[in-house]
């Protein structure tokens, strides 16, 4: 299963929790199963069904561009971090 | 330098210096930039802007305006439709609010610039005016006047209740800081200090410029000087409410950018001009226009707190960054989170950034965005660090640099990395080890990182009947781009320089391409040259099979030349090839088209000697040493260039730049009289040197190079000050009064 690394400011919503094991062939499918488990998470990353602009996903190290499409394998490390470009 | 995973290939064209293409036409003055651009029936613009940091607009009055003789037009934000984009329609023509001086109210087209002066002069705005926050501490305040009265802040634990000039927060944790701070407290040190960084201009020479013309059918072209094509005519076709394929954006060459130019500021007002007059018009800002209402480097508070034990290990590192975004948000504090800790192999740390909106000019990248700010924050305090623990700042630093699958902060984790030998390297460079004669002398170093950027570019590469090539993409040239671009493409082809032909093209004829920023141009695009120039081989092998009747398969290409294993007296250059293309089947185009995920991020080390003059505070540069890891030099000497020029710019972070504002937000330096930029006799000679790890998901190996050197120098130079003058600089820039108040001198 792919891990996600929960961002510190929703610990809220995973019990503290710091890395949670999902099942999932994308991220979207990963990100399904963690709203399931634990509910709101899917809100605070997503605007409607699209990643949140301000965000970009890395799947293992890679800048998935595909968002929510993007493949995970199983032993997928996923981020949500500050999408960044530079000067 | 030898270093890890260098191949041993060697090239052909990459890694030697041929001169830039563009280098002729900018020397002789023929190179065409934004105010250069005429066309037939051309008006000239001009914007009315705000005399208030914060005011309501209760009335705009243009009607004495649109009565002068020869003037053609006058648009006000009215003119604009409405759309969800509301902060972007807003700031390029305020609608409700002025939220800095300078926010543009309305634009005038006119016969003559004069007219179009005169005739602003002329609108009549009814203000309310409001206070205003400039300070990034005070704006944070509850008590703090709003920009947005309606605005949350956002972050990932869901919006604020309450509205606030904090736009968004954001926050990285890694494993417990409270427990590394205890173990440094138990038996190290802990250095706890507060910074502040001023507002920044990126000191290009060339303004802001668009000239925009409507043909009959309503297609909409305007000529401009910016760093990204596509991003200008998306936002232009957002704010117009036009289809994508109905705007044209043709890129001039660039006086100076350094992220400045990513976005436009007259562009669409230059287009709403032309729609009103049905003429072309031309807006060209002023040096006082481009300080006041263009984007600045934001300012910047921030508060590092780090510990380490006796033994130079740093157990625990703890930052707040408090980042001015202007008028509105956006203030990039995602990038100075990453990069404050970046080089470092840190167990227990916590980084939490903060986007605030204050009084000022909406803030825009510059090279390296927030880098240099809080590198010279950590970086002092890991130099105090080192000299608590009795360490040698570059042995402190090694102790804990970052390597390969180091887990930074923010969770990621570092791969391919030169972290360690770009510090080995400064370490073992002859700098470093020469002593430092003379009072009031000192040396320091800084170690700073940034992480570059890949994204999406386009190429595509033509041959020609006679062996030539036609490269074009969509990525501006800032900096000789065409030429290093170029010599992948000679690489992979096997031919020369001169029988590549590199240009940029407009939106209407290359496929698109993310802005020229985030040092990757070269990498990125250079990836989707090397695509479309292998494309291209590939599909002359396949006519080269077809000629000599053998299978494709057995075609090789090596050095220019094709040949096939079925026969050895069967070979054909590049050139004579090309001249056979229209009997085998017509064209060959190669395509490149890629969104690169995976890029080479770059460290530096740079090393710096200083005197400090006791009287005067005035600090005099002696030597200056920048060591950088840039995966593959495909352009050794413009490698050097970049380096160079990023520790020029430093140099003026460090020393003399910052935007003045008085507490009602009026800008008090806005010209390169009061805002002194760097000259000649600041700096001294920059000793640039390149170390090599390849990066190896570049096919040469290639790294960004451009942003990396400016972040070390403001940190480097306070170093250096510490140890000539005794005193630990706490804001930028370093100016003379702000030293000899340190000093306690005044």
């Amino acid at each position: 299963m792919a891990v996600v690394w929960i961002p510190s400011l929703m610990y809220d919503l995973t019990g503290g929790r710091e890395q949670v094991s999902v099942p999932g062939k994308t991220v979207g499918e990963v990100l399904a199963k963690l709203d399931e488990a634990f509910p709101g998470v899917k809100s605070r990353l997503c605007v409607g069904e699209r990643l949140d602009p301000a965000l970009a996903v890395f799947v293992d190290g890679r800048a998935a561009r595909l968002g929510l499409l993007a493949s995970v394998d199983n032993n997928s490390e996923i981020h949500f971090l500050p999408a960044i470009a530079g000067g | 330098m030898s270093a890890k995973g260098q191949s041993a290939q060697p090239f052909r064209v990459v890694g030697t210096r041929p001169l830039r293409y563009d280098g002729a036409d900018k020397v002789t003055g023929r190179a065409l930039y934004g105010p250069d651009i005429s066309l037939p029936g051309l008006l000239h613009g001009k914007m009315l802007r705000s005399p208030h940091a914060h005011a309501r607009i209760l009335s705009i009055d243009t009607s004495r305006a649109e009565a002068l003789p020869g003037v053609h037009g006058v648009v006000t934000a009215q003119d604009l439709p409405e759309t969800e984009a509301q902060a972007a329609r807003d700031h390029v023509l305020a609608s409700d609010k002025a939220l800095y001086v300078g926010h543009s109210i309305a634009a005038v087209a006119a016969s003559t610039p004069h007219i179009a002066e005169q005739a602003v002069q002329l609108i009549k705005v009814e203000y309310e005016v409001l206070p205003a926050v400039v300070d990034v501490m005070e704006a944070i305040k509850v008590s703090a006047p709003l920009l947005h009265e309606t605005m949350k802040t956002r972050s990932l634990a869901g919006e604020s209740q309450t509205p606030s000039n904090i736009a968004s927060h954001l926050q990285h944790v890694k494993g417990d800081p409270a427990v590394g701070f205890a173990e440094a407290a138990a038996d190290g040190v802990i250095v706890e200090r507060e910074f502040r960084a001023a507002m920044t201009h990126q000191g290009y020479i060339e303004p802001h410029a668009a000239t925009a013309e409507w043909s009959a059918n309503g297609h909409l072209t305007v000529y401009t000087t910016t760093q990204g094509t596509f991003s200008i005519r998306d936002h232009l076709a957002e704010l117009l409410h036009l289809p994508l394929s109905q705007v044209r954006v043709v890129p001039t060459e660039v006086g100076g950018a350094f992220g400045g130019k990513n976005d436009g500021y007259v562009d669409v007002a230059a287009a709403l001009l032309s729609r009103k007059t049905n003429h072309p018009v031309k807006i060209v800002m002023t040096r006082a226009e481009v300080f006041l209402a263009t984007g600045p480097a934001p300012g910047a508070f921030i508060r590092v707190k780090m510990g380490a034990t006796r033994d130079g290990r740093i157990t625990a590192a703890r930052a707040e960054l408090y980042y001015e975004a202007g008028a509105y948000p956006g203030a990039f504090v995602g990038a100075a989170a990453d990069v404050i800790f970046g080089p470092y192999n840190i167990p227990h740390g916590q980084i939490d950034g903060y986007d605030v909106v204050v009084n000022k000019p909406k803030a825009a990248t510059y090279r390296a965005p927030c880098a240099p700010p809080v590198c010279f924050a950590a970086e002092q305090v890991i130099d105090e660090l080192a000299e608590k623990t009795g360490l040698d700042p570059l042995e402190f630093r090694l102790r804990n640099c970052a390597k390969e699958g180091t887990r930074q902060i923010n969770g990621s984790v570092h791969t391919d990395i030169g972290c360690c030998q770009v510090l080995e390297a400064a370490q073992r460079h002859p700098h470093y080890s020469t002593p430092l004669e003379g009072a009031h002398r000192g040396r320091g170093v800084a170690h700073g990182y940034w992480g570059n950027w890949g994204a999406r570019s386009s190429c595509t590469l033509s041959v020609n009947a006679d062996g030539t090539v036609s490269l074009v993409t969509g990525s501006v040239d800032l900096s000789g781009t065409r030429t290093s671009l170029a010599m992948q493409a000679a690489e992979v082809l096997g031919l020369t320089m001169e029988q590549i032909k590199p240009s940029v093209g407009d939106t209407d004829s290359i496929g698109y391409a993310d802005t020229s920023a985030g040092s990757r141009t070269t990498v990125a695009t250079g990836i989707a040259v090397v695509r479309a120039a292998q494309g291209a081989v590939a599909q002359m092998k396949e006519r080269a099979a077809q000629l000599w009747g053998v299978p494709a398969d057995t075609v090789s290409f090596d050095q220019g030349m094709f040949a096939t294993g079925e026969n050895p007296d069967k070979q054909l250059t590049f050139a004579e090839l090309a001249a056979r293309l229209s009997e085998t089947g017509g064209p060959v185009t190669g395509v490149g088209n890629v969104n690169v995920e995976e890029w080479g991020v770059a460290f530096g080390t740079h090393i710096v000697d200083v005197e400090v003059d006791p009287e005067t505070g005035r600090v005099t540069i002696l030597r200056y040493t920048a060591v950088q890891d840039v995966g593959r030099a495909i352009h050794p000497g413009h490698v050097e260039g970049q380096m160079v020029g990023g520790v020029v710019q430093g140099i003026g972070l460090a020393l003399h730049e910052g935007y003045v504002y008085d507490q009602e937000g009026q800008l008090l330096n806005p010209t390169f009289l009061d805002y002194k930029l760097p000259t000649a006799l600041d700096v001294p000679p920059i000793e640039a040197v390149i170390v090599e790890v390849p990066y190896p998901k570049h096919p040469f190996g290639a790294r960004g190079v451009g942003e990396t050197p400016i972040v070390p120098p403001p940190a480097a130079i306070a170093n250096a000050i510490y140890h000539a003058a005794g005193v630990r600089m706490d804001e930028l820039p370093m100016t003379p009064a702000r030293i000899l108040e340190k000093m306690g001198v005044i």
